[in-house]
């Protein structure tokens, strides 16, 4: 019922780009490795409407172990992060289900007075995409960004689709939306795409300049722990084996590492101290900038986004000769 | 193409929770809990006693530990009755060398079929009611006729044999229906054990009276790590340790915390595995630890609100 009658064998939004090759990405003060962490603060509905595509919960209602957990994301371990990321002097980068400002309004004062970044994860993790009319999708993302900007007065720059999930609009919408409401400084990247460790340009049917910023899904908590069943202690390891290896390629190119959390996973007490360790041991490395979806992606539309461009044009053009 | 207008509407999009159990509540705002002896962390070891029925219906889902395989699953059958038999004398040994207090969390139905091991465990510590078996979910849906009496059964028969109060509910499975609470609350229960959203107890709301909810860590347990994300029993031993750890570091400047064991016999008390637990007791025993039953816990916390 809900996919279009002729579905794409690609998205479109990127041209091959190989990674090799590309001209040198310069971050601020030469660091080589752009990090940043990306707390998921999300309002799972209890009792949700049903959608075509897609079951919230395994149970039917009510399915309290599913909720419960993540409630105790926001109960408890919400300020047990915000305390540690306090610590290695990180601001997160919220992916925002930005119902959460009506609900617990404490949570989005405490971050907004660190001076965390908001961007929107939806209105809940419990409204998909699937079976949205264009305009229902825009509407959707409408409030997400206008309620973010109503609680924070920030403008979002950044999207990751409610529980990653996506329409064939969702990247233009949001663009659009994003330029409707705040002109150029919202509505400019997207964590949705998992293609590439540095941010490459996207092409959109607006054509606005528009980038996406590596949000490094493998190293995401909730991927790790109940997807992968990964024990906290191997997470802490893949966190470092993945810095390690980021950080050494950075040297010649500038890359982009990503920690995307849940309060309901990493916070927990037996799986904070491996990802406390991970952080200790990446900001304590010279050559890092420890930045936010927002700085990364501006930066890389201010520096770097025409040269990538002429160069992924220019490959282009030498393989079709 | 596009979805009924209820999907794009909001209604308990407002301050706090969107159900009516409990209040929406930070853990770090809350005033400081002092256990007895100014102990930093509570200890709870809860031991789930469980009867897995072969000709298990797996309505609507199937108990987590059940039957996989055609019947008769003489495999899983046996390997959980292993417990009964075999591992849960393994657990009593190592809590009662070391001076631990735990609770039992039996199915009703075991009561009946094991009164011996029933009246015994009863001497050790407290007894909790864990429905009437593994195949007798408390789910969504579920005749509420049907479930009272399950309640009532497994109560009733927990209460004859152990001749505790029992006041204490851990759902199987650790599923509830719409109705469970009010239900509990009508038969004299106090606190409930299925909700994982904190560390400390809290009040939780039904029409038919207040209970309070005991939260016993899912994530932490035996089961869980090991049977469900195929984690090692060393890393099992390193994921509790750590959990103490940074429970008891929290203690030093927010109060009282609580660490919960959930322990499963069929699946800790095998020969590979019960020292890995020893090893974890050994561990807690030698910090400033207050080995509490989870009546006084509730009580305890109670007593300072």
């Amino acid at each position: 019922m809900a996919e279009p009658a002729v579905m794409k064998e690609d998205p479109g939004y990127y041209a091959y780009w190989p990674y090799r090759n590309r001209p040198a990405l310069r971050w601020p003060n030469n660091a080589r490795v752009a990090f940043w962490v990306a707390p998921n603060i999300e309002f799972y509905e209890f009792n949700p409407p049903t959608n075509p595509q897609r079951k919230a919960w395994p149970q039917p209602y009510p399915a309290i172990q599913g909720y419960g957990i993540r409630d105790y994301g926001n109960r408890v371990g919400h300020q047990r992060q915000m305390e540690l990321l306090d610590k290695y002097g990180i601001r997160g980068s919220i992916s925002l289900s930005t119902a959460l400002c009506d609900h617990h309004p404490e949570i989005i004062a405490m971050c907004a007075e660190r001076n965390w970044e908001f961007f929107s994860h939806g209105i809940y993790n419990t409204r998909y995409t699937y079976g949205m009319s264009e305009s229902q999708e825009r509407d959707m993302i409408r409030d997400s960004i206008q309620s973010i900007h109503q609680h924070t007065g920030q403008s979002c720059a950044g999207y990751l689709a409610p529980a990653l999930s996506h329409s064939e609009h969702t990247l233009d919408l949001f663009a659009e939306v994003g330029s409707e409401l705040f002109g150029d400084d919202a509505g400019f990247y997207t964590c949705d795409l998992f293609h590439d460790d540095q941010p490459t340009p996207i092409s959109l049917r607006s054509g606005k300049r528009f980038v996406s910023i590596p949000y490094s899904l493998e190293m995401n908590d909730t991927i790790a722990f109940v997807v992968n069943k990964v024990e906290p202690r191997r997470y802490g390891q893949m966190l470092k084996d993945c810095f390690d290896r980021l950080y050494a390629e950075g040297e010649k190119s500038g890359t982009v590492m990503c920690i995307p959390t849940h309060n309901y996973q990493v916070s927990c007490p037996h799986r904070l101290k491996a990802f406390e360790e991970a952080l200790e041991y990446i900001t304590g490395h010279n050559d890092v900038w420890v930045a936010t979806g927002r700085e990364i992606a501006g930066h890389y539309l201010d520096h770097c986004y025409e040269d990538a461009l002429a160069d992924i044009e220019q490959k282009e053009t030498e393989a079709a000769a | 193409m596009s979805l009924a207008p209820e999907y794009l509407t909001y209604p308990q999009r407002s301050y706090g929770m969107d159900h009516d159990r409990y209040d929406w509540s930070m853990l770090a705002d809350r005033k400081a809990v002092l256990w007895p002896g100014e102990a930093r962390l509570a200890l709870w070891i809860n031991v789930s006693l469980q009867f897995f029925p072969m000709n298990q219906q797996g309505v609507p889902f199937p108990p987590p530990g059940g039957m996989t395989m055609p019947y008769p699953d003489l495999r899983h059958f046996t390997l959980r009755d292993y417990g009964n038999r075999v591992g849960i004398f393994r657990v009593l040994e190592a809590l009662r060398s070391r001076g631990l207090n735990a609770s039992f969390a039996v199915n009703g139905q075991l009561a009946e079929r094991t009164p011996a091991l029933v009246k015994e465990l009863a001497g050790i510590g407290e007894i909790i009611a864990h429905g009437w078996n593994m195949d007798t979910p408390h789910y969504g849906g579920l005749d509420r006729d049907t479930e009272q009496k399950q309640v009532a059964d497994s109560l009733a028969a927990l209460r004859d044999l152990s001749g505790q109060a029992v006041r204490g509910w851990l759902s199987p499975g650790r599923n509830e229906s719409e109705h469970t609470p009010e239900l509990l609350a009508e038969h004299g229960v106090d606190y409930l054990c299925d909700w994982v959203n904190d560390e400390m107890p809290y009040p939780f709301r039904t029409s038919k009276g207040p209970l309070t909810a005991l939260p016993l860590s899912t994530e932490l347990e035996d089961r869980f790590v090991i049977q469900n994300n195929l984690h090692s029993e060393s890393s099992w031993q390193e994921q509790v340790c750590d959990a103490c750890d940074l429970l008891l570091g929290e203690a030093e400047s927010r109060g009282g915390r609580l660490l919960t064991l959930s322990l499963h016999p069929w699946l800790i008390g095998q020969p590979h595995r019960i020292g890995k637990l020893e090893a974890v007791l050994d561990y807690i025993l030698a910090k400033d630890i207050w080995s509490a039953h989870p009546s006084d816990i509730v009580a305890r916390w109670q007593a300072q609100q």
